[in-house]
């Protein structure tokens, strides 16, 4: 059951660092062998590479704040995703300052009754503070 | 102008390409490759991995028209994946405009499985100049 009250919950910031090895080891695992992935030392990310944001909040408390929605892993499903960036992809070499919150909650009757969906978009700056890219994910709870 | 679109791609997903892209991302929910804990949530072989199937359809539509011109991509799921279905993966230039004082491009981009099931829909955006 969804926690409406996380609406607006931020996470805990944390680093992204855009590396060669895990741009490789990424575009592999989603089958591209594409040169811009893999040559030279600072190779373009894929365009869902951001993805691994996933791996970099392992190492920090609370900065994953879907961890306090309370959605019913069950019920739950990955309905979009989404990746905007502000300019090229990042490449290996980067450092991402990155941070999440719980930017939306909205009910829909489906078939089977109130489905509830919830938006969180994960910002990502590079060390002016010039926002790079977003993440947008969007989850849906079904009764 | 705009290069032709490259033939579709075709493959067959296994448990390895699960794992693989489960390790890479750091995304380790069991229900894709924990057969005992997939089962017991109703499915009938480990899920596949939503992400995997988008990430496949960038990269069909990035070796088109160049990583570095990516501005924004959308993923939406319908069918599930699971592993041993064969994924299409294929494409087309869906509509243009300007944007930020230059010509962008959407390809919407589509993973059906060997049903013709729409697995994933991808809407990818590309500078291209």
């Amino acid at each position: 059951m969804i926690d409406k009250d996380s609406l607006g919950n931020e996470g805990t910031p944390f680093i992204l660092d855009v590396e060669r090895g895990k741009v490789a080891e990424f575009a592999r695992a989603v089958r591209s062998e594409d040169p811009a992935h893999h040559a030279g030392e600072q190779p373009v990310a894929p365009p869902t590479f951001l993805a691994t944001q996933m791996h970099w909040e392992q190492g920090v408390p609370d900065s994953n704040p879907w961890d306090t929605i309370q959605m019913d892993p069950a019920k739950g499903v990955h309905a979009e995703q989404e990746y905007v960036f502000h300019g090229p992809p990042p490449r290996a070499g980067e450092r991402l300052h990155a941070q999440s919150r719980i930017a939306e909650i909205w009910e829909k009757e489906g078939r089977a009754g109130m489905l509830v969906f919830v938006k969180m978009i994960t910002e990502f700056r590079d060390s002016e503070g010039t926002l790079r890219a977003e993440a947008i994910l969007t989850g849906v709870e079904r009764p | 102008m705009i290069p032709p679109a490259p033939p579709a791609w075709t493959h067959t997903v296994t448990r390895t390409d699960i794992v693989r892209y489960q390790g890479a991302s750091g995304d380790f929910q069991p229900i894709h490759h924990d057969e005992p804990f997939a089962l017991q949530s109703g499915w009938p072989a480990p899920l596949g991995v939503g992400m995997f199937h988008a990430g496949v359809l960038a990269s069909w539509a990035t070796d088109w028209l160049g990583a570095e011109r990516v501005r924004r991509v959308r993923f939406r799921w319908k069918a599930p994946v699971f592993p041993g279905d064969t994924l299409t993966f294929q494409g087309q230039v869906d509509e243009r405009h300007e944007q930020d004082g230059g010509s962008r491009v959407v390809v919407r981009a589509v993973c059906t499985n060997q049903r013709d099931e729409v697995a994933c829909t991808g809407w990818i955006t590309f500078q291209l100049d």
